[in-house]
Formats: structure tokens, sequence, C-alpha cells
């Protein structure tokens, strides 16, 4: 935590820095631009116009136009230009604006970044992170909502993380442009004016390690990204009428902290997977069955998923909240986990 | 640097050992000595690959396509590499992993040939970024086919770079065919050059089974990006002799046409000018082919020496820092 002094009626007390999530992401950026002269930024928009919600805003200023590139429109190029400066010795920043934009750039995350290193044999490795942001929240429509993580964890070689605090996308930003593979690192429209705690320059957030937001006796309910606001919403309700929810911030979509879901899961018996994506085939899945083949005795009920519908997200803001899970949903779900 | 005929001695050797390396790969295929069915030989396009990389220096990049065996062997990737990565063996340049349209040679700046067509054309362009942003004197040469530039992504990478003037020189290696289709039913502008003043690059249009054409076109595209000058967009005429792979009979070419491409066989045309310039006789070329075959049967042995890929080492290597339950 970053503690600046402050006076408070004549004494000296601590008070934590608050900071929103975009801003927590840029001040990773600066640090690790500053720390590492290897570190680039990429994209569309993203020097002098600032990224499409703000991230970079600032950056081309402090670093120039070496170091922080404003691309054509050309996401596969965009990805594949950061793959291959990364095998050669930077480690680029790539920012895919939209979520839905990165089906132009499967090739290069599935068939390249993916398979550089064991394909050739370990010679040449990606140290690169691709930033994208991912979900509803503007009526943005069915080409700008989607929320397509689990495309990603599916495929190996990459890693994937989707941050819900600010401190937990700074420390994971850097941990993810210091790693040696290819990272995803899924931001959500959201959470980029939400407010947190602020954290110094050498919080790191190690890749692959779940986080208990809020802990709990009677049902875990495992999420990520926005949906972890949900879930504390919904647990703090829950708690009036006496239900003690535990919430699972997974942090990291790819490798899963497994550890973390099943140690929690085994005490409550009780588990709710929740996310924003479509639910078939969504990452819940993955997680329910893993719940399921290691817990199958030990579960009081069966493992729940509360996700979207599988359909298109309308151009709609009402339309698209009332399709997504809300407090309300989630409190019901948590509700029939109890009665089964 | 050899200048004149005894630079086109040595290109004729390199392509030379080319060749022949390809044939051998062509009769270990056919004696079920491979680990892999998939395999696609170069043979009749070596000029491009040997012209383009004598004109780079040891700290430039090159990257490759699936029809790469050439270009790994001229950039100088060690011919118990290839041979041992098509045996899938751990002395294999990708220790067996990679196969045939995957070699790499770091050593050497070659980053790697691909096997999704253009693919890895925005690796190149990347490599070529680096190298401007980080300010090293370093040159990236993409080699790619006919197929690849009506792929998008050869149009993204060669306008951005373009825009950047990045140094790089987009090798446009023209074997008449994207696989089946024919180059007059891919483009309605055959000309490279045409399509390069599009992209308000430099662009050349050169005979691809001269080597020594080659080499100078390549030179001077190499100089212009080194120079700080941009990119350049070289297409290279050339010709596949064999089918796509082994199982395409070229059906769909007509014979003549073939056989005139043949009567321009690079290794022919390099050894009539060598016999012209009085630089080789025979007893030199019969030396030469010698010592290929040494080579070539000595890296075989070792090859075979070198123990097979394994299912313990097929489950590992995913990734450079594993986390967790990754491999």
């Amino acid at each position: 935590m970053s503690e600046t002094p402050t006076r408070a009626g004549g004494a000296v007390a601590l008070a934590i820095r608050s900071i929103t999530y975009r801003d927590s992401i840029r001040e990773a950026l600066v640090e690790e631009m500053e720390d590492d002269p290897r570190v680039i930024i990429l994209g569309e928009d993203v020097g002098r116009y600032g990224g499409a919600y703000a991230v970079s805003k600032g950056l081309l200023e402090q670093f120039g136009d070496r170091r922080v590139i404003d691309t054509t429109m050309a996401e596969a190029m965009i990805v594949g230009a950061a793959l291959g400066a990364a095998a050669v010795g930077a480690r680029p920043v790539a920012e895919i604006m939209y979520m839905d934009f990165i089906t132009l750039v499967m090739d290069q995350l599935v068939n390249q970044a993916a398979k550089l290193h064991v394909m050739f044999g370990g010679q040449l490795s990606a140290p690169m992170v691709v930033r994208v942001q991912q979900g509803i929240g503007r009526g943005a429509g069915p080409q700008h909502s989607q929320s397509l993580e689990a495309w990603f964890a599916h495929v190996p070689g990459l890693k994937t993380v989707a941050p819900s605090t600010p401190a937990d996308a700074k420390g994971l930003l850097k941990a993810a442009i210091r790693d040696d593979d290819p990272v995803l690192f899924i931001e959500h429209k959201q959470l980029y004016s939400r407010k947190g705690d602020a954290v110094g320059r050498d919080h790191v957030v190690p890749i692959g390690s779940a986080d208990v937001k809020r802990p709990g006796r009677d049902v875990t309910v495992v999420t990520w990204s926005n949906m972890v606001y949900t879930a504390l919403a919904a647990a703090e309700r829950l708690a009036t009428d006496g239900t003690d929810v535990e919430v699972i911030d997974m942090r990291t979509l790819a490798p899963l902290d497994m550890e973390t879901v099943l140690t929690s899961c085994r005490r409550t018996g009780r588990v709710l997977v929740l996310h924003e994506a479509c639910r078939t085939g969504g990452l819940g899945a993955e997680i329910a069955a893993q719940v399921g083949e290691e817990l199958h005795g030990a579960l009081r009920a069966p493992v729940r998923r509360l996700a979207a519908p599988d359909v298109a997200l309308p151009a709609n803001s009402a339309l698209e909240r009332a399709l997504i899970p809300d407090e309300d949903a989630t409190v019901e779900a948590v509700r029939s986990l109890l009665r089964s | 640097m050899p200048a004149g005929s005894d630079r086109l001695r040595a290109l004729y050797g390199q392509m030379l050992r080319i060749r022949r390396a390809e044939e051998k790969v062509l009769e270990l295929l056919l004696q079920n000595r491979l680990s892999s069915t998939m395999c696609h030989v170069s043979i009749g396009q070596e000029a491009v690959a040997v012209g383009v990389c004598d004109a780079l220096g040891p700290d430039d990049y090159v990257s490759s396509t699936h029809r790469g065996h050439g270009h790994y062997l001229a950039r100088g990737g060690p011919v118990v590499g290839l041979i041992a990565e098509l045996m899938g063996r751990e002395a294999g340049a990708c220790r067996g992993r990679g196969g045939s349209m995957h070699l790499v040679d770091i050593a050497h700046g070659h980053l790697g040939s691909n096997a999704i067509v253009g693919g890895h054309i925005p690796i190149a362009t990347g490599a070529a970024l680096w190298a401007a942003v980080s300010g090293q004197p370093r040159v990236s040469v993409v080699f790619f086919g006919d197929g690849a530039s009506t792929e998008g992504i050869f149009h993204e990478c060669v306008n951005f770079a373009a825009v950047q003037g990045l140094p790089i020189v987009f090798v446009l290696e023209n074997n008449q065919f994207a696989m089946s289709l024919p180059w007059s039913r891919s483009t309605l502008e055959p000309s490279i050059a045409v399509k390069a003043a599009a992209y308000g690059i430099a662009g050349v249009d050169v005979d691809g089974q001269d080597v020594m054409a080659v080499r100078a076109a390549a030179g001077v595209a190499v100089e212009r990006a080194r120079r700080g000058d941009g990119p350049t967009l070289l297409g290279a005429a050339t010709y596949r002799f064999l089918g796509h792979s082994r199982a395409d009979p070229s059906a769909y070419r007509d014979k003549l046409e073939e056989e005139r491409w043949k009567q321009r066989d690079p290794i022919v045309l390099a050894r009539r000018a060598l016999a012209e310039a009085g630089v080789a006789d025979e007893a030199d070329l019969e030396a030469m082919e010698t010592a290929i075959a040494l080579e070539l049967d000595a890296a075989v042995a070792e090859a075979e020496a070198s123990p097979p890929a394994t299912i313990e080492e097929a489950m590992t290597g995913m990734y450079a820092t594993p986390i967790g339950g990754m491999r």
C-alpha cells in the first residue's frame, strides 16, 4: 500500500491514496516504461488521442513517439508487430481497443504468439502484453460489448488476466509486462472510473493467483472483473439475513488458481460461478467442471452457474443491463443454492 | 566480399547445397524416415533465398514461410538442424517440435518460418520496428509467396512499414501459384513494383531465376533500409518445379509452361555463367558436389544418432515461465 502522511486534528494520520482503475493502469505503464527502456506501447489512438478510454493519456508527451506508437488501423498487424518486437528484445504493450476487435487478431494470438516459444523449440519467446477492454456499460451494441475471455483461456501458450480493482490492475499489469510469455490483459469499460486503494511502485500481483475479496462461511461465489462488485453487493445484502458469502476474484483466467477455489468450496460446500460472458462454453463451465470433478462427494449442492444468456447484446443500455446477471439475480442464485 | 565471378561461384555452391539437401529430404520422406509427411520443398526457387540472404549482414533478421528450407540454409542454418528437425529429433532446429514448416535459427537472425500463409509478415515488421525504435542498424527481411500477397495482413504490414519508414525488405517470392491458383487469377496487376508505388515505397521486379540479379536488387533494398530510407517491396519471379507438396501432382499446371521454366533452372543458369566466365571447371564443380554429398550424409547420420523427441518433451515447453499447472 502507498501511504501518504496527512495532518488530521493535529495528529499525523496515515491516509491511503485513492485512485481510479484507469489511472492505476496508467501508473503501471509509466513506471514500467521509466524502469525498462524495452517497454513500448503500440495501438490505435494510444498516443495523440491518449487511448480510446484515456488510459495512455500523457504517455506520448512523456516518452515520445518512438515508444508510444500510434499505429494504423490494423489490429492483426499491431499484435503481430508486438510479437515480432518481443521476439527480438522489446517488451511491448499492444492495445486492442475493444475485445470484439480481437477477432481480427486471432491468427496472431492463437497461432503465432501462443505457439512461438514451443514451436521453435524454446529458441524464441514472446514477452508481450495485449491490453483490451470488454463488457457492457455503454449500450455499445453487439460488436462493442462482448466478453470473450473463455476463448483465450482455451489456448495453451497464452496467459490471461482480468483484474477488478485499481490495485490488482496495476500489480497484474506489472507482472504481465515482466512476464516472458504473451499475456492478454482484459480490462472492463465499466471499471475505468471506479476508485480504489492506490498502490506503490513495488506492488506486483503474481499471475495465477486468485484473491478472496470477501471471506465467508456459507457459499462460495467465484467471479472476476466487473462482476466482482455485483458479487460483493449481493454478499452484503445476503449478510443481512445471516448468509455469509465468500467472494473469490479469480483475477487470472489462465492459469486458473483452482487451489484457492477448491479450498473455499471444500469449506462452504456450495458454489456459484458468476460471469458476464455468455453461459455456453463460458469459463464458468470449466471452473464448475473442475469443482465437480474434485469435490463431488463433498458438495452440499450442485455447482451453479449464473451468466449472460446466449444472445447478442443490443445497443441499448437498459436491455444490456437486463441481460447481464445483476445483484438481484446473484442473491436469488445464492439462495437457491442454500435451498438445495 | 567476393566480387563478380567469385561471388557467383559462392552463390552457385549455396544453391546447389539447398537443391541437394531438399532432394535428400524427399529421399528420406519416400523411405519413411521423416517424422511427418508434411513437407514443402523449394526446388527451382533457390536463387531467391540465396541471392537475398547474401545481401544481409550477420545482425539482420530473416523470416520465412512454410516453403522455407532454402531460406534457413541460405541464412546459415546448420543442415543437421534441418534434417534432424524433419526426423523429429532433439538435434533439430526446434528440437523436433516444429518440423518442415517451422525452422528457426536465432543465432543467425532467422526468426522462424511459418505455416500460416502471411502470418509471419507482422512478426518481421515488429522486428524491424524494434530495430528502428532501439536504434540498432538491423534490417528485417521477410520472404512470402504470391498467395500471402493477397492476404489482408500483407496490406496491413506493408502500409504500416511504409508509414513508419521501417528498415524492412518485403520479398514476394512469386512462384506463380498460390497452391493451385495462378498469379493471373490472384491479381490483375502482376507487377510488384506497381503495387509498391501504391504504398509510396520503393518496388522492383526481378528475375528470380538469376541469382546475381536477385543479389543486386536485394543489395539495393537492404542498403536503402539500413540508411533509414524505408521499406522495399521486392518481387522475384520464380517457379516451383515440383508440386505444392508430395500429395500434389500439379494437374492444374500447363506442362509446356513447366518445361519452359525448367529451362531456366537457377542452378543450370548459374553453372552456365560460371563456365562462360571461366572461373570453375568440371573438376571444381564435381568437388563441390562431392563435398555437399559428404556433408549431407554426415548430417543424416548425426540426425539419426540424436534421440527422438519424446512424449514427455511434448508435454512441456509451452511457456518460457510456466505458472501453476502450466507446462
